[in-house]
């Protein structure tokens, strides 16, 4: 599925540069797009790219090709430490595909190849000796469609901490307990911790895969289009628990909706065709975007 | 394009895209075709079942037996068995409705000899009457006994009574005689069997030690010592053998004697009898009673003369014990051979060739699979065992003849296409996302395979399991060259390792075939082998049922979709 999803991304690539070129503004950033070819503008100006304070994941200089297809295109930027950086774009732009760079779920696709660097508080994560299952640990993960395991509520919290060294029955009762508290799931779910996960609500999957990701105790919480597939009043409840989770944890969160995103997010990242086009403070991206492409998306000229 | 074009209503004027009656009338032929399939395998499958369990279940209900006087003056016991049309050779064609000829179960070989049944035209017989005082005795050897009790010695003295008072005797003595035969049954296990067994093992020790003093070591104190303890052993046994004759003559005394239908009085000792009826004076319950108790004797006694009496459980529990040890052999087989191919190997030229092969291997004919086994199994792995481990009793076999272990690995060997087939099935409807959620965690590929992605596929795995042992349950062919005989114990008894794997066993299957086809008496037979083949049946659905129940168990347990 992995192999098929980086084709489709790339299909959506084509179709989209193809689809958007008549209202494209700017021509040369159009084929710059196309990758070979030397963009005859440089497309991001310094100024657009902002350095938040306190980073933990600096992005250098990173490029990504799936075989010989670059997907991303030297992008570099900082997360800032317990706040929401959102990453928008049109579809295929990128953004999925560079979270998954951070931990480095990327690797599972074959013929992937990376160029440039992810440091994780000061740590390069690319290096060929780092304990992949550790940074994994350190650095969760919430999917774009709920996956909890098919197994009972109970066990899919306990799975991470188990799987991590933590075999007592008491510890991990509380852990499942102050994870789905956590994840404002507990009042709903105590009840009926040892039913099989896959019987709950959409919405009520989702905040269970959060509470999972939650209970190994991760620094960097990655977020992969969390509510794309979740009606409004499931939406915002996880929007309000992603505002709380805010206080302990550095969120990074992929989506589509910008709306979603200006609600939510302390810095936003703008991609397009692979590239960084903006990154700012939401406030002001939203509202002074210093980037045509960024200004066009964002009043839904395209995308 | 007017709207008319697409009229809704069946009553309108037909236009272009109507949907037309013969596309109606196929899509109703073509329901009331599926489901007339559907009905006619029900219709087999519940004939199959009804046809059986006719067949079958009658021949332990109690018989009347029928006192046949014939036009020449003789008289015959028995139990009406068949009654047919007599076919007129002469003519070609069937005789009017009046000859018929009746086939009478005389049993009795004392009088007639091995002709068990025998035929008699209706036209010959002059009166039939049931005398309730006749008698059919169940034996040890011998088949079956038609007379009438007249007199009874119970340990040499002669009991002075008749009528009922008699038979209440003749019963009880029965049963004495019973508990007194497993007693010395008991005796001959438990205080023989030590000491014989000690004497094979002290004479094998003297041919080791004479064999080293061939080498030139000397041997003669150790070689004394044995000598005295053989001999002591050799008295020991004759002590016991001759404890075991008088007890065998003491228990053999009681007799009971009979008149048979032809005048001729025969007496028996009561100890080769197992059971008395009187089923002409039974009613309904005492019937019913005699019934049940025959039905479960059939179940839970072992086979007596060749198969043809008694009960078949050394065939049911070698069945079950062999599709037991099958499934475990085959299950983490069949389960890690699939992991490899779905979870492991990567995808290609060489993968494709194996899964190609693999579902051809269910295809090889099974007795193919038994000549495998013959050679693998008991000729090159059992013979190392035995060579390795046996080496004492060689040159008999242990582990190097067939064996219930080696059929079982045999059959488990047939079905792991199956269960690996389903097993793939099961990983590959695990969903990526799952799999990926589990290494967002920080589990390694093994903590993600072993505990996320194999209990998610359990049901498909089961559901494999299932079929390897409908399979494995109905197979016979490939299983009687590698260790299924005509007749075996059951294969547990209080020697250690207590279950003998190395030991052959009964098949129900097979005995299916030896009662009806191998047998000596096949009519006698015919019904136990319908009851038989029933029993295979509901042995067969018992076994599928329980693991059916386990796997809606655990996808109840984890709700999912997988297969």
């Amino acid at each position: 599925m992995l192999s098929d999803n980086h084709e489709s991304e790339g299909v959506e690539a084509k179709s989209q540069t193809e689809r958007t070129e008549p209202n494209m503004p700017d021509e040369s950033l159009y084929q710059a797009g196309r990758g070979d070819r030397k963009p005859r503008q440089q497309p991001r100006s310094p100024s657009a790219i902002c350095v938040p304070p306190d980073p933990i994941v600096s992005i250098r200089k990173l490029s990504l090709f799936y075989g010989a297809k670059q997907a991303l295109f030297d992008i570099s930027m900082e997360i800032p430490k317990r706040k929401i950086t959102a990453l928008i774009g049109p579809s295929g732009c990128g953004k999925s595909t560079l979270l998954r760079c951070v931990n480095r779920l990327n690797d599972l696709i074959d013929g992937v190849r990376i160029d440039g660097q992810i440091q994780f508080e000061g740590t390069s994560i690319n290096e060929p000796t780092l304990d992949i299952n550790m940074l994994r640990k350190r650095i969760g993960m919430v999917f774009q469609k709920s996956n909890p395991f098919p197994k009972s509520i109970r066990e899919n919290i306990a799975f991470g901490p188990r799987i991590h060294g933590i075999n007592d029955k008491a510890t991990l009762d509380e852990i499942v307990e102050k994870s789905l508290r956590r994840a404002a799931l507990w009042d709903e779910v105590k009840d009926r911790l040892g039913e099989s996960a896959l019987g709950m609500s959409g919405g009520q999957q989702q905040r269970l895969c959060i509470a999972r990701a939650i209970a190994v105790e991760p620094e960097v919480i990655l977020f992969d289009e969390p509510c794309s597939a979740l009606d409004p009043v499931a939406t915002s409840k996880i929007e309000d628990l992603m505002e709380e989770l805010k206080q302990d944890y550095t969120l990074l969160v992929v989506t589509h909706n910008m709306q979603q995103a200006s609600r939510v997010s302390d810095y936003t990242a703008f991609f397009y065709l692979g590239k960084l086009i903006e990154y700012a403070q939401t406030e002001d991206l939203f509202t002074r975007p210093k980037m045509k492409q960024t200004e066009d998306y964002i009043s839904g000229r395209f995308g | 394009m007017s709207t008319n074009e697409y009229p809704l209503h069946r009553d309108d004027p037909p236009g272009f895209g109507r949907t037309s009656r013969r596309t109606q009338l196929a899509g109703r032929v073509f329901t009331w075709l599926a489901g007339g399939a559907l009905a006619l395998n029900i219709v087999m499958i519940s004939g199959l079942l009804i046809l059986l369990a006719y067949m079958g279940m009658g021949y332990f209900w109690p018989k009347t037996i029928q006192q046949y006087e014939l036009t020449d003056g003789t008289r015959l016991w028995g139990e009406l068995h068949d009654r047919e049309t007599i076919r007129d050779l002469a003519r070609g064609s069937e005789a009017d409705g009046e000859s018929m000829r009746i086939s009478v179960r005389q049993a009795t070989r004392e009088v007639y000899g091995s002709e068990d049944f025998r035929w008699i035209p209706e036209s010959e017989i002059a009166n039939t009457s049931r005398p309730d005082d006749l008698v059919a005795l169940e034996r040890r050897s011998n088949g079956v006994f038609y007379g009438r009790l007249i007199g009874l010695t119970k340990d040499g003295t002669t009991v002075d009574a008749t009528g009922d008072a008699l038979w209440y005797d003749f019963e009880e003595e029965i049963e004495a005689k019973f508990r007194e035969g497993e007693a010395i049954d008991d005796f001959e296990h438990d205080e023989i069997a030590g000491p014989t067994d000690a004497l094979v093992r002290a004479k094998r020790d003297r041919d080791r030690l004479l064999m080293n003093q061939a080498n030139g070591d000397d041997v003669r104190e150790r070689l004394s010592t044995l000598d005295q303890e053989i001999e002591r052993l050799n008295r020991r046994g004759e002590e016991l053998s001759t404890e075991l004759r008088s007890k065998r003559e003491e228990w053999e005394r009681s007799t009971a004697t009979f008149e048979t239908a032809t005048g001729a009085e025969i007496t028996l000792p009561v100890a080769t009898i197992l059971d008395a009826l009187r089923p002409n004076r039974a009613g309904f319950f005492e019937k019913l009673g005699i019934y049940v108790s025959h039905l479960w004797g059939f179940i839970w006694d072992a086979p007596r003369e060749s198969n043809t009496e008694g009960g078949i459980f050394p065939a049911i529990f070698g069945t079950v014990l062999m599709v037991f040890l099958m499934t475990f052999a085959v299950t983490p087989l069949g389960v890690l051979a699939a992991l490899y191919l779905r979870e492991y190997a990567k995808e290609g030229f060489v993968v494709r060739v194996v899964r190609i092969a693999v579902n051809n291997l269910a295809g090889v004919p099974s007795i193919v699979f038994g000549l495998f086994g013959l050679g693998f199994f008991v000729y090159l792995i059992g013979g190392s065992l035995d060579s390795l481990l046996f080496s004492d009793s060689l040159p008999n076999p242990t582990f190097g003849t067939g064996g219930v272990l080696w059929a079982a690995l045999t059959l488990a060997l047939l079905t792991v296409p199956v269960v690996i087939v389903a097993t793939e099935e099961g990983l590959a409807a695990v969903p990526k996302i799952v799999r990926q959620g589990s290494l967002a965690l920080g589990a390694t590929k093994f903590e993600t395979t072993w505990k996320v992605v194999l209990p998610a596929a359990g049901p498909g795995i089961l559901t494999g399991v299932i079929l390897a042992i409908a399979r494995a349950a109905g197979e016979v062919a490939p299983l009687m060259i590698v260790g299924m005989v005509k007749l075996a114990d059951v294969p547990v008894d209080g020697e250690f390792p207590f279950l003998h794997l190395e030991r052959k066993f009964m098949h129900l299957g097979f005995h299916i075939y030896d009662v009806g086809f191998q047998s000596p008496n096949v009519d006698a037979t015919k019904p136990l082998v319908y009851a038989t083949a029933l029993l295979l049946v509901l042995l067969v659905t018992a076994m599928n049922l329980v693991a059916i129940a386990v796997r809606n168990h655990l996808r109840r347990k984890y709700a999912s979709s997988a297969v």
